[in-house]
């Protein structure tokens, strides 16, 4: 079998010896260099998810507005009027642990790639990031560096960030998260598909030159744990060029307008090797690829470096050889560089060639499906894992607690983040990050009517006390975001970021999660259109909280009905609205963590169907047009939900409950809502609604016990403008 | 009347710009390659970013063939719109008087903001009145506004400082709280702000839309009427 050298390569590349002989096997002989490079990056984990395939086939996929599900570079939905939106969240966890700047640019770069590559034009980013505490010097730095990078990258390029989400839990302190979430606005007939057609069509690559940057991203960063000597890895991180990938996102589109392409990739991950292997797979056919043809960045690269490069803001197509000229064309006009460097054949096999020299022979059907795919092994741990989080409040006094609460870096304002993105371009933007639940975006300057609403939610702690449990709130929590804008899921994009699914308690998360998100998804009816895995996100510390994160996109039929958070006017009712059979409960809250509470290691049930029905029923009364404001009681429980309406809206409430337990102040719990408006406007919500109090004032007071003036509120609300000095 | 709109390589607010144009007249899209404005009667240099900005922002741009013909048509007394990238693109042209300088907080910054109107006697803004506050967006990193003290003076002398951030509102340190400026000949205007970010209440606000009334009426109506109102 393989010799001491090649063990040390297949190793190094992040091959196992089984899998080494494996290769050996469906190709006949001992690969080459190049051959094992592009083996090495299609057979890893980032690439071939094998270690999370057979878990993803257990999620719903199917939907009757369902237009295009996983396996292309990104799923679509029908929002009617002929309209499609394509949508996908993909991360860049390691490279931004490494870099934050570039790795979280480009990680916004390859996300909007991977939906004009559908033909689709982008309309929205949303991000969800994860840091250690702000305690930490790694983690302000990381954080600063993470939001200038996606703010670099999308301001420039023009497409604007409507919402997201950021959290701060130690067990991310050397493993950040940063996932980008982008939707993109095309007719239905435009969509087009990534599968290389036609026998004799021509391989065209499009857009910047191919350099050394990301050599081996995918297997060295994306498929293993990080180590200390992580500065080392910096140049597998690749450097973003928004203004590059601006010209080559209008020419693709100009191309696709005039009918030039018979098929479109982006090279992400993996670079040529994996964008050619996958058009090759998915049209069943054969292509020639010659290195020599690839411009470059660098003269003296090898063939295994040009077939494994990430270099960004690059496009693959397929065209009819006569249409050539025409493609040239429109790339001058945009200044895009596109050069003919292959062709479809007919032979089933990736052909790496290096002028007239065969430098690599591969099997399409072996790179792309032979990879083997592992069953975990999970195991329920005894007890959690986690450590307890560092106490940082004594009091057990509503008074003390609600200002702490709010000042905490998971409850406060994410302003100082939203403001340095561009939330406005393309004019489509009705509900600002921040001043709703979910992003709501304007259709009519596609010439539709209504519009569509985005949320992205994930709260790895839940998940970290109850995997399964977890992963059902957060489906709920993005679909009770939408509701609070009057809209109806339409599908369902993923990110399941987990620690190393080798390890049996990280099998065991991964497995309960997936199992609770198939279920919630069932109950809701909403299919998953794609997503991406990100496994072996830990370090030295441990794995980070399982933070499988979810992004929804729905239909509003009238955005001026979309509510805002905030309360609006004197003399409105105050009601929370919930399922009877719900429950709260301060295990595994935000006061739990202030208070330096261990993680509790289950949650209490919930009642998926009584939560679909109050979901449903706020949504209905915000399409109705009847409420003035709707926002969902999410962490930190009823009394920060109470402040965060207070302070959006710039007015006061008076409020009593039934109970002042710290449980019904401050406990959590799935499918609660706050909404205010007439009185009897919010009887259409019957029995699901309890009206607690009214709108009005410069103060919110609850029970005549406790008052804060909205300047108090403001005050601790804006702690984390302090990260940004 | 018809309003063109330029589009450089890497332009990203463009199409915002042709839309709220498009709410009051014709309005067409100009290619940076060009050197011809096709009969437009007022131009938009529009915000987002021009070449990538690498360099200085604005520095390339201004050398683009289509900045010729706008420049021709500045000094035939043609009314010319610069909008954030617009306005820094016009101050490297030597077409605006002063400069722009990072935001003094070093950040990129998206905010709605107030600014009032100071004069209402231009092109521009005719269709406002002085003292007007309107709500409108911010979103650069290099907004504020620098000019020597004595080109500043003059510039207030004559009225072209247009637009100032209301109290409490500057977002970048620009000097004097200047947002908009106009030239000596009043036809060349630049403004941070946003105007075309604020023509539907539906968005946020519709304040903006006197900016793009005003320029529509100096066409339609001509200057001669202005003066007459005036006396």
């Amino acid at each position: 079998m393989s010799g001491p050298a090649a063990v040390a390569s297949h190793r190094a590349l992040g091959l196992t010896d089984s899998e080494y002989d494996l290769i050996v096997d469906k190709m006949g002989r001992e690969p080459n260099r190049v051959e094992l490079a592009v083996f090495s990056l299609m057979w890893s984990e980032h690439c071939a998810y094998k270690h999370s395939k057979k878990l993803l086939r257990r999620l719903p996929t199917e939907g009757r507005h369902l237009l295009m599900g996983p396996g292309e570079n990104a799923g679509a939905v029908s929002v009617g009027n002929g309209l499609a939106i394509a949508f996908k969240v993909e991360s860049h966890n390691h490279p931004s642990a490494v870099e934050p700047f570039q790795g979280a640019a480009t990680g916004v770069g390859g996300i909007l790639r991977d939906v004009f590559a559908v033909g689709a034009r982008p309309i929205a980013i949303l991000d969800s990031l994860r840091f250690g505490e702000l305690t930490s010097a790694r983690s302000r730095y990381l954080l600063d560096g993470a939001v200038s990078g996606i703010g670099h990258y999308g301001n420039s390029i023009g497409v604007p960030t409507v919402g997201g989400e950021v959290y701060f839990e130690a067990p991310y302190e050397q493993n950040c998260l940063v996932n980008a979430m982008c939707l993109g606005i095309a007719p239905e007939e435009r969509l087009i598909r990534s599968a290389a057609a036609g026998v004799g069509n021509l391989l065209v690559l499009m857009g910047a030159r191919t350099g050394r940057d990301g050599i081996g991203g995918a297997s060295v960063l994306a498929s293993a744990e990080l180590n200390s000597d992580d500065a080392s890895k910096r140049p597998s991180v690749q450097i973003g060029d928004p203004f590059e990938e601006k010209k080559l996102l209008e020419c693709c589109l100009e191309l696709l307008e005039r009918g030039t392409l018979r098929s479109l990739q982006d090279l992400g991950a993996a670079g040529l090797s994996s964008s050619s292997a996958e058009m090759a797979s998915k049209g069943e056919v054969g292509l020639d690829i010659d290195v020599s043809k690839v411009p470059l960045r660098e003269d003296d690269m090898e063939p295994f470096e040009i077939m494994v490069s990430e270099s960004q803001e690059r496009m693959l197509c397929v065209i009819e050889p006569q249409k050539l000229a025409q493609l040239q064309g429109v790339c001058e006009r945009w200044e895009v560089r596109a050069t003919a460097i292959g062709e479809v054949t007919g032979s089933r096999r990736l052909r790496v060639l290096a002028g007239g020299e065969a430098v690599g022979d591969m099997p399409v059907e072996a790179l792309v499906d032979d990879c083997p795919l592992y069953d975990l092994a999970p195991a329920r741990p005894e007890g959690q894992v986690y450590p307890a989080p560092q106490r940082t409040l004594d009091s057990h006094e509503p008074a003390d607690i609600l200002p702490a609460l709010l000042a905490s870096h998971n409850l406060s304002s994410r302003r100082p983040l939203f403001e340095q993105y561009d939330c406005l371009v393309g004019s489509r933007t009705v509900r600002r990050p921040g001043h709703a639940d979910a992003a709501v975006l304007d259709l009519r300057p596609d010439g539709a009517q209504g519009a569509i609403a985005a949320s992205i939610d994930g709260n790895g702690r839940r998940v970290a006390c109850d995997p399964y449990t977890g992963t059902v709130e957060a489906v709920l929590e993005c679909a009770a975001n939408l509701a609070c804008v009057g809209a109806q899921p339409l599908g369902l994009t993923n990110c399941l970021n987990f620690g190393n699914p080798e390890r049996p308690h990280v099998a065991w998360q991964l497995e309960r999660s997936v199992a609770g998100m198939a279920d919630a998804l069932t109950e809701l009816g909403v299919p998953v259109v794609g997503g991406n895995v990100s496994l072996y996100n830990q370090s030295g510390d441990g794995p980070i909280y399982p933070t499988p994160v979810v992004g929804m996109v729905g239909a509003v039929p009238d955005p001026e009905r979309a509510a805002g958070a905030g309360f609006s006017t004197e003399g409105h009712t105050v009601a929370l609205v919930c399922s009877p059979a719900g429950t709260v409960s301060l295990s595994g809250s935000q006061l739990a963590k202030l208070h330096g509470e261990e993680l509790p290691d289950r949650l209490p049930e919930i009642d998926v169907t009584g939560t679909r029905h109050v979901i449903e029923a706020v949504r209905d009364a915000v399409r109705d047009g009847e409420l003035a404001s709707a926002h969902d009681v999410a962490e930190g429980g009823l009394a920060v939900a109470l402040a965060e309406c207070c302070i959006e809206g710039g007015i006061g409430a008076t409020i009593s409950l039934p109970s002042y337990e710290l449980e019904a102040l401050f406990g959590e719990g799935a499918g609660r809502f706050l909404v205010s408006g007439p009185a009897e406007a919010l009887e259409s919500l019957a029995e699901l609604a309890t009206p607690i109090g009214a709108v009005g004032g410069e103060v919110l007071q609850i029970d005549r016990r406790w008052m804060w003036t909205l300047d108090e509120l403001r005050e601790a609300f804006g702690a984390l403008a302090l990260a940004f000095p | 009347m018809k309003f063109g709109v330029v589009r450089f390589p890497g332009s990203c607010d463009e199409v915002d710009a042709l839309m709220a144009c498009r709410r009051f007249a014709d309005a067409e899209i100009l290619w940076h390659g060009d050197r011809d404005l096709a009969g437009v009667d007022a131009v938009v240099i529009p915000g987002g970013f021009s070449y990538g900005d690498y360099l200085r922002v604005g520095a390339i741009a201004r050398f683009s063939p289509v900045m010729e013909a706008v420049k021709a048509h500045v000094l035939a007394g043609g009314p010319v719109l610069g909008i954030c990238n617009g306005f820094q693109v016009l101050c490297e042209a030597g077409l605006l008087p002063g400069a722009l300088l990072p935001n003094a907080g070093l950040r990129f910054l998206c905010r709605q903001v107030d600014v009032e109107v100071v004069n209402s006697d231009t092109p521009f803004t005719r269709a406002c009145a002085a003292g007007d506050t309107l709500s409108i967006p911010v979103k650069h990193t290099t907004g504020r506004y620098y000019a020597p003290e004595e080109t500043l003076r003059e510039m207030d002398a004559h009225g072209q400082i247009i637009l100032r951030y209301a109290t409490g509102c500057n977002p970048n340190g620009s000097l004097a709280d200047v947002a908009g400026v106009v030239n000596r000949d009043g036809n060349v205007m630049g403004l941070m702000p946003h105007p075309e970010h604020a023509v539907d209440p539906l968005t946020g606000s519709a304040d903006g839309s006197c900016i793009f009334q005003s320029l529509m009426d100096h066409v339609e109506e001509g200057p001669a009427r202005l003066a007459e109102a005036r006396a």
